[in-house]
């Protein structure tokens, strides 16, 4: 089994770097699935099944889906092959490679980290209802009113509004 | 399983790339795609934390992850609704475009 984490987390990273590198949007958004199904899978892999159930359903489901008709609603006129920014893109990367050194070398440097991996009891679903149902309630219907809240937002936002010259007075 | 620090610098990687994607990228699109990639590095973060807590019974960490998914999801929704009211002002969705907050 030991070979299962760096192959998915090859996969993983190699997914991510597509998402952020092709040139065609709708290459890019299939590369992000690759990504974040091998985060779920990565999950799977912590005992945290149902997290990469949830995963799975929102960010595979929903969110690639919903950038993919975002990407469809919005095509460019410029062309497809959009490129980097104007702004030196080496500039960009190496912020990026900067903060990303920073983390990995507090990972690598601190001993602290380097714990072994400890027994722990299974996390059924039945315990994360009763947790969600009872503690954790006030926190659960926060998120759905959240969730209602973004959604007629969206909606708002994302509304045909008549233009000015067309509207009477 | 592999130990704490391998999911930590997986999770360093990807939220290295995503930051990477976020600053040079135009499409907004592929922007939105970066700060996903970087949410879910911080709840591949929470997850190998919470596997690798002394205390078997937490439950915490699992709950705080599916709360930050659910945040991320209404953030996309209303991100994505910003990408295509956008695109109807500019005829675009190149960041460089939009200069201006008056629709």
């Amino acid at each position: 089994m030991g070979f299962v984490f760096p192959l998915i987390a090859t996969l993983t990273v190699l997914g991510a770097v597509g998402a952020m590198s092709f040139r065609k949007s709708i290459h890019a958004a299939l590369s992000l699935v690759v990504a974040l199904l091998g985060i779920a899978v990565t999950y799977l892999g912590l005992g945290a099944e149902f997290i990469a159930l949830v995963q799975v359903l929102v960010y595979v489901g929903a969110v690639a889906i919903l950038v993919v008709f975002v990407m469809q609603l919005t095509r460019s006129e410029g062309g497809q092959g959009e490129g980097m920014a104007v702004r030196p893109a080496a500039l960009g990367v190496g912020t990026a490679g900067l903060v990303c050194g920073g983390l990995i070398s507090c990972v690598v440097l601190l001993p602290d980290f380097r714990t072994p991996w400890p027994e722990k009891a299974d996390v059924g679903l039945a315990r994360l209802g009763e947790a969600l149902t009872g503690d954790y309630v006030v926190a659960l219907e926060g998120i759905g009113l959240l969730l209602t809240v973004a959604i007629i937002g969206a909606v708002l936002i994302a509304l045909k509004r008549p233009n000015k010259e067309e509207t009477p007075e | 399983m592999a130990p704490l620090h391998q999911y930590l610098l997986l999770s360093a990687l990807l939220f290295g790339i995503g930051l990477a994607g976020v600053l040079t990228r135009r499409n907004g699109l592929i922007t939105l795609m970066g700060i996903e990639l970087m949410l879910n590095a911080a709840n591949l973060n929470f997850i190998a934390f919470w596997r690798h807590s002394p205390n078997p019974e937490a439950i915490e960490g699992v709950l705080l992850t599916m709360f930050a998914i659910g945040v991320a999801a209404a953030e996309v929704a209303v991100g994505l609704a910003l990408v295509i009211a956008i695109y109807r002002r500019y005829r675009s969705v190149n960041l460089d475009e939009v200069d201006q907050l008056k629709g």
